[in-house]
């Protein structure tokens, strides 16, 4: 097929506080199929964009995990829907990278489904993971699991879609304020749900998107004091070492491909990972 | 005339009614008002009197058997409330890590692992019930060994030592039902680490969960503070719990890193402080061991307008002074609200008066000795650096034993924020007061720090309390209350506080994997 | 505004006192000042001034002399046999008439009886009336009515010392305890007391030590000293000393003293003397070796 003109290629911005920004750095790179096909172009995140990404993580955290856990649940389960609705597009992008357009569509759908699982869950974890307490003197006591705070979530390469998404869900449906690192070799398909996002009912700053290289990045992630916990999807083992300077949660969550399109990958106990179990006490008494 | 209706049943209403007084008394002048806390009558010395025999030397537990250390070395393990030495424990090398995990590997694969978990539990109710029988005597040896009083070990320590095992020891066959959906399976052998502010219940906390979740174990205990472990060592073997299922090693810092270090442990937990809680973080960083860290804090303990004002006092008194201050949770930061801050002060004034320190084998003693000259140092040191930045310091006038390590309960007024004893974990019996203004300031000020275990609110308004439960970063919340433990109640820290929860449903899953 | 009582915390101080350990000569001294401030008590329909007298010989001299106890801080009677205690006690004497007027136990009587009976009981010879406050009026909120029914029987008392019984087994909350017990001391009670030993519960620690509690705010706020009286239920020596820890560790040494402190019994008096002897001689002791009254 001879082209008529020239495709307009788009350079992804970074995702930071609900604004899709350029990299301080002014850097960019060059996405490629896996063929080596020049798609498109995406920002190469530095130190700086990683330090305002947590910015507007923390500004956003409390504002999100206030909010009642049955809203929490209808904007992840909006989210759903804006994907739903955009389905066809995030194929095509997952497509681009060079899976088949079927296997791409099945992605796109089981991330869906992944937002609807965990979107169900925001009004569950607390009854499920939490507990009343039988003590032995006269206290009313009870555990309940609370958000820990700015979580930063390193998805696998590949798949390059459905595991961000879930590890997303799994991490924000309890209050907590992400930051993703997207997929190094296919980072397409997670920032242009980035677009989706945007125009989900989301608030600003609970969901934040990087890209670039990661190995750059990991050892900011590991030394920012900011930042509560780490959750590794990705095989980034030398996060922890400098992650112990403030004593961030750190979580390594590696599974197969297979095993994230699998039941596997929605796992509820992931919640566990990113909260923090508070315990209160009080007399019981007249 | 109008009759005067009388206004329904309010507090308040009291206040607004004419003093009568009484005829023929005389006020004391304002300033003259004191209450006087001296031996018009006084308690004689009430020393416990259950005798313990110590052995002059201690060996390791490995392999259900005690052991002396391959290299041959001692430390001495000095009573704290005398100076004197009261046993040697062995130093632990390498060498004798290393023995230890291989016997606790050799016990997970080949006994344990494979044991019904209803076994287990059995095993675990029959060590509960020997340490009840016991308690007395472990009571002694801990306030000996470590220097808290008496009536604490007896009444606090001891008990809920017993009741870790009991709790443990019946989700041992139940534990599907903690974790819905998932099988739980143990995780393999736990190398744990354990200070000396309480050394057998932390023995507990350790133990008995990971016992009951399949788990074998590693134990190290304080070097301070051994002997009561080793004791537990004898329990076990009375108990018949199969050899190597725990084993104890002694020593001190390397011990502790050659037991972090070892590649044969899958689970670290350790408690002890955030310093030596990051260091072993790092040591674990891309292995594949699993950890829970339960570290230091800087508790707030806020106290309301509206508090049960005496009972908050109360609280204070038992959040910082329980057990010397030697305590990770223990109130240290008491914000009080500004229209309070003379009485809650003048009351608080009084109390520490009232609190008897020395002897902590007497009945009566209620602080006791500070657990290490090296404790002592520090804590003396962080008081001495308040007030050269102008605190002014408060403390009980009681008599100090000539032997011995002791500080009197303290507490220090005119602190800021930015003094050194408003963010340091002092650990010990010494208590820094602020104030505020609003709830919304409480809030600020107790969570700024980069600690997060526990904190205290007091007040007498229930939707108050809920607000600043939600509000407070820290994993134990003490409403109207304060160090409060249950074994099913979790307890575990925020940010530098550590991560993972001890105790409780919430508890088990440091000791299992599920897939 | 008087601070309100959480129950678990204040029953934990509480149950605190009772693990002090109090042996050999603290013992001692501390079971001799308990007889001291003990207001040996009769207080039954069929009591005679022949029962009076019994119990006026006993708070005199309550074991023989060797032994060195004190004589109680007095005898608490009805206001009808004020006279026969003050008939075998004379004139001057060192053991106190206390007497429970104002229509004891219940109070539901008129005022202008209640005051009648005080008169009486005061112009009879009572160094002290023990009263009870309308217990009614208060849970019903009429707090200015128990205030100036107070103010009033004070009045009546004369220069007799007024001890006022909050009846607290009826005050139920140890919130309306704090708060009585404020209203009595601010309402010119010379003491206050938990209980008439006719409702259970009677004295506890707890709500003795509520009340301590306020009598220390009162000292604070006025410079007064309040004395404090439990009564009921405490019936054995170790009791007793649990109750004097928690004076001396709540209002320190000054109320250490029958001037300021009193046990209100019937039976606590013969344990109390049988721990004595017990700690001086040795032997553990038997009923019948120490006389009734």
């Amino acid at each position: 097929m001879s082209r008529t003109r020239l495709d307009v290629r788009k350079t992804h911005k970074l995702y930071i506080g609900g604004a899709f920004v350029r990299s301080e750095s002014g850097r960019a790179l060059a996405a490629t199929s896996a063929d080596g096909t020049h798609l498109d172009n995406f920002c190469h995140a530095s130190r700086k964009d990683l330090r305002d990404a947590v910015v507007a993580a923390r500004n956003a955290f409390e504002g999100w995990a206030k909010k009642t856990a049955y809203l929490k649940g209808q904007i992840l389960y909006r989210a759903a829907e804006m994907l739903e609705s955009r389905a066809a597009a995030i194929a095509e992008e997952i497509g681009r990278t060079g899976i088949s357009s079927e296997a791409a569509r099945a992605e796109v759908d089981l991330a869906i489904d992944r937002l609807v699982y965990f979107a169900g869950w925001t009004d569950k974890f607390t009854q499920v993971f939490g507990a009343v307490n039988p003590v032995a003197t006269s206290h009313f006591n009870f555990t309940v699991p609370e958000p820990t705070g700015v979580v930063v979530v390193l998805p696998p390469d590949e798949p390059s879609f459905v595991p961000a998404v879930a590890l997303l869900a799994s991490v924000i449906l309890t209050g907590n304020a992400a930051i993703i690192v997207a997929s190094e070799t296919a980072p397409l398909p997670l920032l242009a749900f980035a677009e989706i996002l945007a125009t989900s009912d989301l608030p600003g700053g609970v969901a934040n998107i990087l890209s670039g290289k990661r190995a750059e990045l990991l050892p900011h992630i590991a030394g920012h004091k900011d930042i509560n916990a780490v959750v590794d999807a990705a095989g980034c083992a030398t996060v922890q070492e400098g992650a112990a300077v403030n004593l961030k949660r750190c979580t390594r969550r590696i599974l197969s491909p297979e095993d994230w399109r699998s039941a596997r990958g929605e796992n509820p106990y992931w919640i566990g990972d990113t909260v923090e179990y508070k315990t209160a006490w009080h007399p019981i008494g007249i | 005339m109008k009759k005067k209706t009388t206004a329904p049943l309010r507090r308040a209403a009291v206040t607004v009614l004419p003093p009568v007084a009484p005829a023929g008394r005389k006020p004391v002048p304002a300033g003259e008002r004191r209450l006087r806390f001296g031996d018009k009558w006084d308690y004689t010395p009430a020393p416990e009197s259950v005798p313990v025999k110590i052995e002059p030397k201690h060996g390791l537990f490995i392999g259900g058997k005690f052991v002396a250390p391959r290299a041959g070395k001692y430390l001495a393990s000095i009573n704290p409330a005398t100076e004197e030495k009261l046993s040697e424990i062995a130093q632990s090398g390498a060498e004798d890590v290393d023995a230890a995990v291989t016997s606790a590997r050799r016990a997970y694969d080949d006994v344990w692992s494979k044991l019904p978990g209803r076994e287990r539990g059995k095993y675990l109710f029959r060590i509960a019930r020997l340490i009840q029988e016991k308690s007395r005597e472990l009571a002694v040896l801990e306030t000996m060994d470590g220097g808290k009083p008496i009536k604490e070990s007896r009444d606090f320590d001891l008990p809920m030592v017993a009741a870790h095992f009991f709790y443990h020891a019946g989700w041992a066959d139940k534990l599907e039902f903690a974790f819905p959906g998932r099988t739980p399976r143990p995780v393999g052998v736990a190398g744990q680490i354990i200070p000396w502010n309480f050394p057998l219940l932390m023995a507990a906390w350790k133990i008995a969960p990971a016992l009951a979740c399949g788990n074998t174990v590693v134990l190290k205990p304080a070097e301070t503070t051994s002997l009561t472990a080793l004791r537990l060592a004898q329990i076990f073997q009375e108990a018949e719990l199969p050899e190597g299922v725990v084993n104890i090693i002694t020593g001190d810092g390397p011990t502790g890193a050659a037991l972090v270090n070892h590649p044969g442990v899958d689970k670290i937990a350790f408690t002890g402080s955030t310093e030596v809680g990051k260091m072993i973080a790092k040591a674990c960083a891309g292995t594949n061991k699993r950890l829970t860290l339960e570290l230091g804090g800087k508790a707030a303990n806020i106290i309301m307008e509206d508090a049960p004002i005496d009972q908050a006092v109360e609280g204070i008194v038992s959040g910082i002074y329980f057990n010397q201050g030697h305590v990770c949770c223990a109130g240290s930061r008491l914000f009080v609200q500004e229209g309070i801050f003379k009485t809650v002060i003048r009351k608080l004034r009084d109390r520490i008066q009232t609190l008897r320190v020395g002897n902590p084998l007497d009945k009566n003693t209620d602080i006791g000795a500070i657990n290490s000259r090296a404790q002592l140092d520090k804590i003396d040191e962080l008081v001495r650096s308040g007030e050269a930045e102008g605190a002014e310091v408060v403390q009980s006038s009681c008599g100090l034993p000539a032997k011995g390590y002791w500080f009197r309960p303290t507490f220090m007024t005119n602190v800021t924020m930015s003094h050194r004893v408003a963010q340091e974990e002092i650990f010990g019996p010494v208590l820094a007061v602020m104030t505020f203004r609003t709830p919304e300031e409480a809030i600020e000020r107790a969570n700024n720090t980069p600690y997060g275990l526990s904190a205290g609110v007091w007040t007498d308004k229930g939707s108050k309390i809920f607000k600043m439960v939600s509000k407070l970063r820290a994993g134990v919340v003490w409403a109207n209350s304060y160090n409060k433990f249950d074994p099913a109640s979790p307890f575990g820290g925020y940010k530098e506080s550590g991560f993972g929860r001890e105790g409780g449903l919430q508890g088990l899953s440091a000791y299992v994997r599920l897939d | 505004m008087t601070p309100t009582v959480d129950q678990v915390m204040v029953e934990e101080r509480a149950a605190a006192f009772t693990k002090r350990s109090i042996k050999t000569s603290a013992k001692l001294s501390g079971l001799k000042l308990v007889v001291s401030m003990m207001d040996l008590t009769t207080l039954e329909g069929k009591d005679t001034p022949g029962k009076v007298a019994y119990l006026c010989r006993k708070a005199q001299q309550p074991i023989e002399a060797k032994y060195g106890v004190p004589p109680c801080g007095a005898v608490c009677v009805y206001p009808s046999m004020v006279r026969a205690a003050r008939r075998f006690l004379g004139e001057k004497s060192p053991v106190h008439i206390a007497s429970v007027a104002t229509g004891f136990p219940s109070g539901q009587y008129p005022l202008r009886t209640r005051l009648e009976e005080t008169r009486r009981a005061a112009g009879d010879g009572a160094d002290e009336i023990d009263m009870v406050i309308d217990r009614g009026a208060f849970l019903a909120g009429e707090h200015r009515k128990v205030f100036d029914e107070i103010v009033a029987i004070k009045e009546a008392c004369g220069p007799a010392h007024l001890k006022v019984i909050l009846e607290t087994g009826e005050l139920v909350t140890y919130d309306n305890v704090r708060v009585a017990s404020h209203l009595a001391m601010e309402a010119g009670a010379d003491f206050i007391k938990t209980s008439t030993g006719k409702v259970q519960p009677a004295a506890t620690i707890p709500v003795t030590l509520v009340m301590l509690e306020a009598i220390r705010d009162h000292f604070f706020a006025t410079g007064l000293r309040i004395g404090m009286k439990p009564a009921g239920g405490i019936r054995n020596a170790k009791q007793a000393l649990a109750y004097l820890v928690m004076v001396k560790e709540t209002l320190g040494d000054d109320w250490l003293t029958p001037e300021l402190f009193r046990f209100g019994a019937s039976t606590l008096l013969n344990d109390v003397l049988m721990q004595i002897v017990k700690t001086m001689e040795g032997n553990y002791q038997g009923a019948d070796y120490f006389s009734l009254s």
